[in-house]
């Protein structure tokens, strides 16, 4: 049995769980239910127009607001009897209520008014130290009780925190009172550290942005759970009535908050600019006077002042809508996708039906595009989810002007259909083969294969895509009634989910066969722990090809059973093998193993310093520079034609077809490059290294100001299979000089890391799609992916020439760098090397991959967009790939110590290097 | 660690099952409910269950004790409506205190009487004081043209309960059991109540057990379980589980899902099957045992029993099949976000 984990996110609730991740980002919190804040609102409410005041919260769920604040702090109004009736109001609303309410009020008896009538778990806003310990405690102590979170105003007996060192200082002690006497636990904790008004003139008030920033930075690297909110709105106070200058100021103010750790704020949720929408000048003038750069004199404030004149005067509305209007429709559809303007997108799609062929190309086309292109900037973190949301809406919008025409056209298919006597539309009759990468992975070219393959044999297939969770495929499964059901998989953790979906489909007591295919897949796997799952059939596909023949067998009823018992019948022999192979080799003790490491002379080890330490990023890396690093032969096996590169070309069998694959691969890549599809986006770093047993521990600079140097561990694992006198049981922290203690930590090595990924497929892809061209879309993806690799391949070379600098002299032929000629290393998480997955966490943190470029990880680890490759830098001489093959138990166990997980926690990422 | 929290590492622990439908076999009629005590009381008491604590002691002692022979580790109290709110449809509002007491002593008593009887049976036995989930809600208006109304406010819950709370713990039991929540705020009140009324002293072990009313997943108040689950939470459950409105079959997935985010033991005693056309459970006891054993074999389980329905047979079946799995062991609370 498998022990569950559970990480200290802060959970809240309305109908829904509402649970802050680290990749939530940013939490909007909704600000015009609040009488202090929105005139309107005011006044519904001091007009008893409840009601009224209730879509007001509606628009703030609609807007994307994941958290609603509600304040009644008005002189004229019964606060209390004003909260009570409009929360329970609000209860009744499920689509409001769905999410968590903050009750926001500087009066207490309001905020427990408001408690009372909400059975979610909400946030409480705020309690402070303004009125000493013994009050906030009781207060404190009261919130818990509702179970509710609190926000903490950094204020106390001497007032409001303005400082860097107040801020933090407040903080510290209301942590420690709440965490110790009251019982509250971290992540229920929010710091609200005060946001005040910048660019007022007064230049005491100039550096309020740069204070908010680093208290934030500091207060979360002591207390990385905790979170941090404020009322953004403030920042721009000096504005008021500019509000195209004040929407900008909170825009960039965000985009650099939240980097240092802010996590929530309260803000208009549908007001929002997108960061890289900005006007550039704008953005310079509203980051000098955030930043507080350039500001001598209060230059920076006077400068964003006189700019804010000139907006004004133009009036910005028209300033800013007259331009996109003269584009394409297609762009104008964009435009108004990516900035939610609902305002013409009626006539747009209209114009766009008229232009198009079918009603529903214009949703495949442009919407789709727009959206996708949406998409790519919300996970690039340059849009947030309220901005996402409106984009949304303008769709849906765009979508129900087409509707009509495309249920007219159905309609009239169907008319057809009943002229003709045929009753039943496409597909009828043909086998169904459902299809689908399982949870956590992001990988599909080989599952996009077979799915082409399959249909082009007269199989009707249902894609369900990529990271389907096992109930999902099952249902579809059972809905669509298919014959088969097939999984795909890149990544090793993809495995054990394939077996949970065998086992789920036993205990449903389905009937289907199961076929397994993937890169990670293999005969084996299935024989050992898949099959053995499942009793109706389990079968291993090696590649598309196969599985014609595969599905063609399992689809004849006379040829079924004889297949499925051949099948069973090998996987048992297959099974029993491996069961009785496993004494076979030999292993030595973690300890032994440990003594017999890669026998390195550190004393006359000099090593090589890099040209810098720390990250550098490579936003736009040349796409055509990429191009001759290409390695084709993986190309040609993703297409199933094996051979080397170029025989391949002239090869006596497949050598036209490859060669016409070549030339539109080509073809492709011209059109990538030139029309800039893709955007290659890479990062690099070097830190000071030292190894200790199979740690390698990094020294990097430190995050927080105060501090200058911070260590990050890395684990590795040691082969354990007995090796041939002499032979070393290798592990990669060999490959970095010990660290010495002698009065202190002393380390004297290096170690570099990299990411790469290729971004911008999926517009493209999606066109393909539309078009019903998987050709091309299978070959960007195929593409996709060379051009990552071969972005490492490009960046591992200027590593070693140019950025870490070890081997300035090399000169090596595309073919040498393929075949591994060149000095050190770049081995991945994952792989053979170092198999466990979860150490990318880490090389994740290292070089801010998320934030820099944009790759995120999914549960299972798989990196994504599905074109990324990341790896360690290791730069001695003596540093060689290999595999870590099988691993005892007892390194198991120190390993799982050395990462602070639980046993059954590393296994599961480990049990590749456990069997066999 | 209190004793219970000891035998919950230790095995699976079995909890009785309905009450109400072992009460309908004694076939009672209104001079059996009144007693001598109420014989001339002013309303029909008929139905009121709980006031057969008083009246009729060893029918509801005897209950106890037929499920405590059939396996039980844990009693419920016959309370599920011993709040001033609740007894207000029979008048009784006043007696609110002493039917908590009055139950709570049936339940003890029939353990001494059990421990008696089975000497060899070493393993400790609980009472759980059971807290049910009024016949008033406060996220819900009953009224269809004012939504915002309330039939009954927070403090007047909290009042009720924290009455109950002392009478429970007069009458000497050892765990609160706040159940067949249909209404989370209900609950909250009921924790609230809790959370104040042991301030400062020696807590008793709070079970919480919420209800999924219907295949929509959700509670009557419209929450979903993992919602559900966070606004209850902060009570620092022994445990948190369903029970009620499903049988097995359907409660499966929510006893999954929330096997997998509870940070505290899980609970689960679902009613016999769903009620056939008559109101009549019909599901047999090697059938819930079966679901339930499985639910077990998976590790998602520490408590297990029955609600509407289930009979000793039931239990008896259950604990036979669980007797001998491992309880779900608990989840690991990670101290960082990555």
């Amino acid at each position: 049995m498998s022990i569950t984990t559970i990480k200290p996110f802060l959970r809240l609730s309305g109908l829904e769980p509402l649970i802050v991740r680290p990749e939530t980002n940013f939490v909007n919190v909704g600000e015009r239910t609040n009488v202090t804040g929105s005139k309107k609102f005011a006044r519904l409410i001091l007009n008893n127009q409840y009601e009224e005041a209730l879509s007001v919260a509606r628009q703030q769920v609609e807007n994307g607001a994941q958290i609603l604040d509600v304040n009644m702090d008005d002189a004229l109004l019964d606060g209390v009897s004003a909260m009570t009736t409009f929360i329970n109001l609000l209860q009744s609303e499920p689509d409001i209520a769905k999410i968590p309410i903050m009750v926001d009020s500087s009066k207490f008896e309001i905020i427990v008014a408001g408690l009372k009538c909400i059975q979610g778990r909400c946030i409480v806003n705020s309690i402070s130290m303004k009125e000493g310990e013994a009050k906030f405690i009781e207060q404190a102590f009261i919130c818990r009780a509702f179970g509710a979170a609190v926000v903490v105003m950094a204020f106390d007996e001497q007032g409001q925190a303005d400082t860097l060192e107040r801020k933090v200082e407040i903080s510290e002690r209301a942590y420690k009172i709440l965490t110790e006497q009251v019982g509250f636990d971290p992540q229920d904790i929010i710091f609200d550290i005060n946001v005040f008004a910048i660019a007022t003139g007064l230049e005491e008030h100039n550096n309020y942005g740069v204070d908010f920033i680093e208290a934030t930075r500091i207060i979360k690297q002591r207390h990385p759970l905790v979170k941090i909110s404020g009322g953004v709105s403030n920042l721009s106070f000096s504005f008021r009535g500019n509000e195209h200058v004040r929407e900008t100021m909170h825009s960039v103010f965000l985009y650099y908050a939240i980097k240092a750790g802010m996590d929530m704020g309260i803000v208009n949720a549908g007001q929002l600019v997108v960061y890289d929408e900005i006007e550039p000048s704008l953005k310079e003038l509203c980051e000098d006077v955030i930043l507080n750069r350039n500001n001598d004199n209060n230059e920076a404030t006077e400068k964003l002042i006189a700019f804010a004149e000139t907006v004004k005067a133009k009036g910005k509305v028209q300033e800013r809508d007259e331009k996109w209007r003269d584009n394409s429709v297609e762009e104008r559809l964009k435009h108004a996708l990516v900035n939610g303007i609902t305002e013409y997108i009626d006539a747009d799609t209209e114009e766009a039906r008229v232009k198009y062929a079918k009603p529903l190309d214009v949703i495949e086309g442009p919407l789709m595009d727009g959206m996708n292109f949406v998409g790519d900037l919300f996970g690039a973190g340059k849009m947030f989810l309220p901005q996402v949301v409106k984009s949304a809406r303008v769709m849906k919008k765009s979508v129900a002007v087409l509707t009509p025409y495309i249920e007219a056209e159905k309609e009239q298919r169907r008319l057809a259909h009943i002229a003709a006597g045929t009753i039943n539309e496409e597909g009828a009759g043909a086998a169904k083969i459902l299809l689908a990468t399982v949870k956590g992975d992001v990988h599909d070219i080989g599952k996009n294969i077979v799915g082409v393959v399959l249909g082009c044999n007269g199989y009707d297939i249902i894609d369900l895509g990529v990271m389907v969770p096992t109930d999902k495929i099952l249902d579809a499964a059972i809905h669509h009634n298919v014959d088969i059901v097939g999984l795909s998989g890149l990544i090793t953790p993809s495995l054990d989910e394939m077996v949970h979906v065998a086992k789920e489909m036993k205990r449903r007591g389905m009937k289907q066969p199961l076929l397994i295919g993937g890169a990670t897949t293999s005969r084996m796997h299935t024989a050992v722990r898949i099959a053995p799952e499942y009793g109706n059939g389990v079968i291993h596909v090696l590649d598309a090809s196969r599985s014609v023949t595969v599905a063609g067998s399992l689809l004849s009823n006379e040829s079924k059973p004889a297949f499925l018992e051949q099948t069973y019948g090998e996987y048992v022999k297959l099974k029993h093998g491996f069961d009785n192979k496993k004494s076979n080799k030999k292993y030595l003790t973690y300890p032994k193993a440990l003594a017999n490491k890669v026998k390195i002379d550190w004393d006359k080890f000099q090593p090589v310093k890099p040209q810098f330490t720390g990250a550098k990023v490579f936003a736009d890396f040349d796409l055509n520079e990429l191009r001759q690093y290409i390695d084709w032969k993986p190309f040609f096996i993703a297409w199933e034609m094996h051979g080397n590169f170029p025989a391949i070309l002239t090869d006596e069998i497949v050598g036209v077809e490859a060669t016409k694959l070549y030339n539109d691969a080509n073809g492709l890549l011209d059109k990538i490059i030139a029309e800039k599809w893709l955007t290659a986006k890479g990062t690099i770093g070097f830190w000071e290294a030292g190894s200790e047993g199979d740690s390698v521990i990094i020294s990097r600079k430190s995050k927080v100001e105060s501090q200058e140097q911070e260590e990050i561990r890395l684990e590795f694992l040691r082969q354990q299979i007995e090796k041939a006198p002499g032979q070393p049981n290798i592990s990669l922290a060999d490959f970095i000089a010990p660290v010495t203690h002698d009065s202190r930590l002393s380390i004297h090595d290096y170690l570099g890391a990299f990411a790469v990924t290729i971004d911008g497929i999926e517009p493209h892809i999606k066109a393909f799609e539309a078009n019903l061209d998987d050709y091309n879309k299978i070959m960007l993806q195929a593409l996709a992916d060379r051009l990552a690799e071969a972005f490492a391949e490009c960046l591992h070379l200027k590593t070693r020439k140019e950025y870490w600098g070890y081997a300035t002299d090399e000169h090596l032929t595309n073919e040498e760098l393929i075949h591994e000629k060149y000095l050190g290393i770049r081995p991945a998480p994952g792989y053979p090397a170092c198999p466990d997955h979860t150490e990318k966490y880490k090389l994740f943190d290292l070089l801010n991959v998320t934030e820099s470029i944009g790759i995120t990880l999914t549960e299972s680890l798989a990196m994504y967009p599905a074109s990324s490759v990341c790896g360690w830098y290791f730069a001695n001489p003596q540093s060689q790939y290999y595999g870590v093959g099988k691993l005892q138990p007892d390194q198991v166990e120190d390993y799982a110590k050395r990462k602070g997980m639980t046993l059954d926690e590393i296994e599961k990422w480990l049990r590749q290097n456990m069997e066999g | 660690m209190s004793l219970i929290h000891e035998e919950l590492e230790k095995r699976i622990l079995v909890i009785d099952g309905a009450m109400g439908t072992m009460i309908q076999r004694h076939k009672l009629e209104e001079e059996d409910y009144r007693g001598e005590r109420f014989k001339d009381w002013h309303s029909d008491v008929k139905g009121n269950n709980d006031l057969l604590s008083i009246t009729q002691p060893d029918i509801i002692a005897g209950i106890h004790l037929l499920y405590l022979e059939a396996g039980a580790d844990i009693i419920e109290t016959n309370t599920f409506s011993s709040t001033v709110i609740a007894q207000a449809d029979y008048d009784m509002q006043a007696l609110a205190y002493e039917l908590n007491v009055a139950s709570g002593q049936c339940a003890r008593k029939a353990i001494e009487r059990y421990k008696a009887l089975h000497p060899e049976d070493t393993k400790p036995k609980f009472v759980a004081g059971a807290i049910g989930p009024l016949n008033k809600t406060l996220s819900l208006s009953p009224d269809v043209n004012n939504p915002g109304y309330r039939a009954v406010t927070f403090d007047e819950v909290v009042e009720a309960y924290t009455e109950q709370i002392k009478g429970l713990l007069e009458g000497g039991v050892d765990v609160l059991l706040v159940e067949t929540i249909f209404d989370t705020l209900n609950a909250k009140a009921a924790i609230y109540a809790i959370k104040q009324f042991f301030r400062g002293k020696e807590e008793l072990p709070i079970m919480i057990s919420g209800t999924i009313t219907d295949a929509s997943g959700r509670t009557l108040s419209g929450q979903t379980l993992e919602a559900f689950y966070i606004s209850v939470k902060h009570a620092n459950p022994l445990s948190i589980g369903l029970n009620c409105a499903l049988g097995a079959q359907e409660m499966r997935g929510h006893i999954e899902e929330l096997s997998g985010i509870a940070v505290c033991y899980t609970s689960s005693y679902p009613n016999a099957g769903l009620p056939n056309a008559m109101g009549e459970y019909d599901e047999q006891p090697h059938e819930t045992a079966h679901f339930i054993e499985e639910w077990a074999n998976n590790g998602w389980v520490n408590i297990v029993g029955g609600c509407c329905g289930t009979t000793p047979d039931h239990i008896k079946h259950i604990a036979d099949h669980v007797r001998k799995i491992e309880p779900r062991r608990l989840p690991e609370l990670e101290s960082e976000l990555v």
